[in-house]
């Protein structure tokens, strides 16, 4: 009695959870670039390449559980079978043939939405260059081409790639947008690389995915994404802050902060990520465009007030 | 004198942690005093706590992983609560200072000493008397391992009262990991606990690898071992391979925060990606150390229920092994998101997808053993059904994240965390339980309760689904693991659902520890008692002796011509037990208190290196060494079971059998 009360209640449940799924927006199979967008792509097929086995597999299963119950006593009983040289064709053949699928659009994948591959727009636009820096516990942004820099929000404009560098200037973070597509981990005196592009305007959730201690939580950031004259303005009114990022400001912003406010400055001294990856690299940093190591200025360096 | 360690180390200011105390001191005292009272010191003693029994052992090893469940749950629960309120400026009931430690402890237990505890448990159970011996190859190590385990255990829940656990995941991340961003006690208790536990685990696995290699029935050759011996083989095997490798990594961290040394730090040459590679090629392979035991227990537990022998036994077993060898080749995927470039990427994510290949077989073994059956519903297959079908679903879900592509977005994020609940619960703990219905009444010489292990079944399913399909929505929506408040208004009712889920594990754990209490209170009702050491009509050897099994299993060493050794017997009208032959004195391991005075040693040891109470630790570390000695020297360890005791038990089965066949 009582196990088939629950059974209808759990009936119930999975009915209330699809009809709540069907109002709720889920971030990342509702993209807003082409990154996220071959994500979601690539997730869809799989799981549908993969219900041609769990489907039948679940059904297999409540069926002959239910079918060969002992009080059936109509169901036929063969209790020395035990092998059969075409279902185990079956069994191994067909879960084969659908890995070798998703091993196949693995490969492919891998290769066209590597993180690091930059990205082509449709606009011909000169792609944006930001540099991220992972703190405890905030996301400052670079931006070297224009000479600003903020905290815990980033402009983007719309359908212009973005090349992001990525470190942290202390423990390890992941940068992630789920709006926007795939995540990369930022670790101190490393840099890895990203590339996204925002093909609608929005205000979208950043966030760090993984954890990184007392003020994780709060590790936030608007990824906001707009028009050209809207992002031009924007970078004038960073531009306007009073505040300055240079050698001297730099360590009383990356002390450890918790849900730091966002923060703008109108001039970063150039080199300043640079010199935050080459901090715990003795003085070197690895030069994107050779791939070769070079010394960075050793006065910014001891200027910086290194952490350990 | 006393290191770091000073009143201060006492959370005296937070009431939840003052109340677990006074709750666990008053529970513990009242156990300590009926045990005094019932003067039951000495029997405990004798009896349990120094015995090298491997049955004795096993029991002990599945109280402790219960124990282990009732703390790791009250951890997920917590968490679940505070997440069903810390929502939109309430910033719930529990500091990030206390909810780190939370998580990292919860997953730190439910691995190392749910899992572990309840998987060698299993193996101490089953594995000597499945291959028709008589104890393991190394009984006195067998009792150090439980030791080791349990005083690791102690040693985290000590970290309750006395300063704090890590904060820092249950695999301590560096650089967060290191002093810099560590200073305090807790990441130091996570080291000294998995170490010492380390070493229980370790010689498990050699104990049972060298059990299984070299003490089989004769007769029993590798294709016709029990599945179950067969996982607990590959598993012991994975174990020798890969805790080792564990352990280097934390004594590495350790060696980092200890003595200043720069393996893992952002500084001084340091790498934190060298410990992200090393934690998870133990890491990886450790998930199949757990999840093989409970394919096995299934591969008994299908076939007995079903009344017909497993579909594609050679199957089952070339997938058990070629996961095992797969399971090294995976480790990358647990961090696709370092950078790494898209061939290294590729090939860890298709390694990834093909061991769900044999994987996907096994299920379908199963499935066509039920086929065809007479499928009978005991507690037990309650847990198997439940299982194909939870595990499938996670089976999927896991090859979603294998493909590097998808990853990149559901990586750390609760998509993730309700994979691996949905392949653990439903495939380890699901097994674990299933097995523990399935032997108890060859261990116990009783059978569990079937009521109460029924609704505990519906319990964990029902709850599992609503604990944990929210979060692979709530991974879509992009909320990762281990944050502690949120303000997105679409997560909320999806957190709201999970705590209903955990509220209805909660119901589950409660119907199972009501299961254990009603099982021992009815344990001496005729229709509960096995008599006939062969309650479900079983395959294997074990079904064949008494239950409880004598000390020494089996009086003489059974035969074994075929595969499901016991059916082939029953059915051709052979007698395994041989009963009435000419019993020989049976040669036995002693009773020892070497095990429990290293493992008190050890957990000396431990605590004070955490504290850095430099003598004590001495002192600790000594005795460890001290004890080993005297162990290695200490010559009178084993004695004679005389041949006429032998044939008095053996008789007295014999007649109780016949009086059941007579009835």
């Amino acid at each position: 009695m009582k196990n088939k009360l629950l059974a209808r209640t759990a009936r119930l449940g999975g009915l209330s959870s699809a009809l709540l799924l069907a109002g709720c927006e889920l971030d990342v199979l509702d993209p807003k670039g082409p990154v996220g967008e071959g994500i979601k792509t690539l997730i869809t097929t799989s799981v549908v390449a993969m219900l041609i086995v769990v489907v039948p597999t679940i059904i297999l299963t409540l069926w002959f559980a239910w079918q060969y119950r002992q009080s059936n006593t109509s169901a036929e009983y063969l209790p020395k079978w035990s092998h059969s040289n075409k279902i185990e064709v079956v069994i191994w053949g067909v879960p084969s043939l659908i890995i070798l699928f998703l091993a196949v659009i693995t490969y492919q994948t891998c290769h066209s939405l590597d993180p690091y591959k930059p990205l082509e727009a449709e606009s011909n636009a000169k792609p944006l260059h930001v540099q991220v820096v992972a703190q405890d516990w905030k996301w400052l942004f670079i931006y070297p081409e224009q000479g600003i820099a903020t905290v815990n929000q980033l402009a983007m404009p719309v359908n212009t790639p973005v090349d992001f560098d990525i470190t942290s200037d202390s423990v390890m973070n992941s940068f992630f947008i789920p709006r926007l597509g795939s995540m990369i981990y930022a670790m101190a005196g490393m840099q890895t690389q990203l590339h996204l592009l925002a093909s609608e305007p929005g205000d979208y959730m950043g966030e760090s995915a993984n954890y990184s201690g007392r003020g994780f939580s709060d590790m936030r950031f608007h990824a906001l994404a707009m028009s050209n004259d809207e992002f031009n303005a924007w970078v004038e009114k960073v531009r306007a802050s009073s505040e300055q990022l240079d050698s001297q400001t730099y360590p009383k912003l990356a002390a450890p902060s918790e849900a730091n406010p966002v923060e703008y400055f109108a001039h970063v001294e150039p080199g300043m990520f640079n010199t935050i990856v080459a901090k715990y690299n003795n003085g070197m940093v690895m030069d994107k465009s050779t791939g070769k190591m070079i010394q960075v200025q050793q006065s910014a360096m001891s200027d910086m007030n290194m952490k350990e | 004198m006393l290191g770091r360690l000073s009143l201060s180390a006492i959370p005296l200011d937070v009431p939840i942690l003052v109340g677990t105390f006074i709750g666990v001191l008053i529970v513990g005292v009242a156990v300590l005093g009926l045990i005094t009272y019932y003067g039951k010191w000495g029997y405990l003693w004798k009896e349990w706590f120094t015995s090298v029994d491997h049955k004795r052992l096993a029991v002990m090893y599945i109280v402790l992983a219960l124990v282990a469940l009732a703390r790791g749950f009250a951890d997920a629960i917590m968490m679940r609560t505070q997440l069903a309120l810390a929502y939109a400026g309430n910033p719930g009931y529990l500091p990030p200072h206390h909810y780190d430690q939370i998580f990292s402890a919860h997953g730190t237990i439910m691995i190392f000493f749910l899992a572990m505890a309840f998987m060698t448990g299993l193996f101490n159970f089953i594995v000597p008397l499945q291959i028709g011996a008589r104890d393991v190859a190394y009984p006195f190590l067998n009792n150090l391992s439980f030791w080791m385990t349990a005083v690791a255990f102690m040693l985290v829940n000590i970290s309750l009262f006395i300063g704090e656990f890590s904060q820092c995941g249950w695999l301590a991340y560096p650089p967060l990991s290191e002093m810099q961003f560590s200073p305090g006690v807790g990441v130091d208790y996570y080291i000294w606990a998995i170490q010492i536990s380390g070493v229980g685990t370790l010689l498990t696995g050699v104990n049972f690898f060298v059990t299984i290699v070299k003490m089989r029935a004769p007769g029993m050759t590798w294709l016709k071992m029990p599945v179950f011996t067969w996982t607990a083989f590959c598993s012991s095997i994975l174990i020798m391979a890969t805790f080792p490798v564990l352990t280097v990594a934390v004594a590495l961290l350790g060696l980092d925060r200890y003595f200043g040394m720069h393996f893992f730090t952002n500084d001084g040459g340091g790498n934190q990606m060298l410990y992200l590679n090393l934690i998870w090629a133990w890491g990886h392979p450790e998930v199949y150390i757990l999840v093989l035991p409970a394919f096995g227990v299934f591969s008994e537990v299908v076939p007995a229920f079903s009344g017909k022998p497993l579909f594609g036994y050679k199957t089952m077993v070339y997938a058990t092994c070629s996961i095992m060898v797969l399971s090294f080749l995976v480790w990358v995927h647990h961090f696709f998101t370092m950078g790494a470039g898209p061939d290294v990427n590729a090939f860890f994510g298709i390694a990834t997808m093909i061991i769900s290949i044999p994987t996907g077989v096994k299920l379908f073994n199963w499935l066509f053993t039920m086929y065809k059956g007479r499928i009978q519903y005991h507690a037990c297959m309650y847990w198997a059904v439940g299982f194909m079908v939870v595990f499938t679903i996670g089976g999927m879900t896991g090859v979603m994240m294998a493909i590097p592509g998808s990853d990149f977005v559901l990586h750390n994020s609760l998509f993730l965390i309700a994979h691996f609940h949905n392949v653990i619960i439903g495939g380890v703990y699901f097994g674990y339980v299933c097995g523990m219905n399935f032997w108890a009444p060859k261990v116990l010489g009783f059978k569990m309760n079937e009521a109460w292990g029924i609704r505990a079944f519906w319990f964990w399913l029902v709850g599992f689904f609503f604990a944990f399909m929210p979060l692979y929505v709530l991974g879509f929506e992009g909320m990762t693991r281990r944050i502690n408040h949120y303000d997105n208004p679409a997560w909320h009712p999806w957190m709201l659902i999970a705590e209903v889920g955990a509220v209805l594990i909660l119901f589950g754990v409660v119907c199972q520890l009501m299961q254990i209490f009603v099982s021992i209170r009815d344990c001496n009702k005729p229709e509960n008692r096995d008599f006939t050491g062969d309650p479900w009509n079983g395959r294997t050897l074990e079904w064949s002796t008494s239950s409880p099994p004598p000390v020494y299993n089996y009086a003489i060493v059974p035969h074994v011509s075929s595969l499901d050794a016991f059916t082939h017997d029953k059915e051709n009208g052979i007698d395994t037990r041989q009963a009435g032959a000419q019993y020989e004195a049976i040669h036995m391991p002693k009773n020892t208190a070497s095990g429990i005075s290293a493992g008190a040693f050890a957990l000396i040891f431990g605590f004070a290196a955490v504290w850095y109470i430099w003598w004590l630790a001495a002192i600790g570390l000594v005795g460890v060494i001290a004890t080993v000695i005297a162990r290695s020297a200490n010559k009178d360890i084993d004695y004679y079971i005389p041949a006429e005791e032998v044939a008095r038990i053996e008789n007295e089965h014999t007649r109780k059998l016949m009086a059941q066949a007579a009835e």
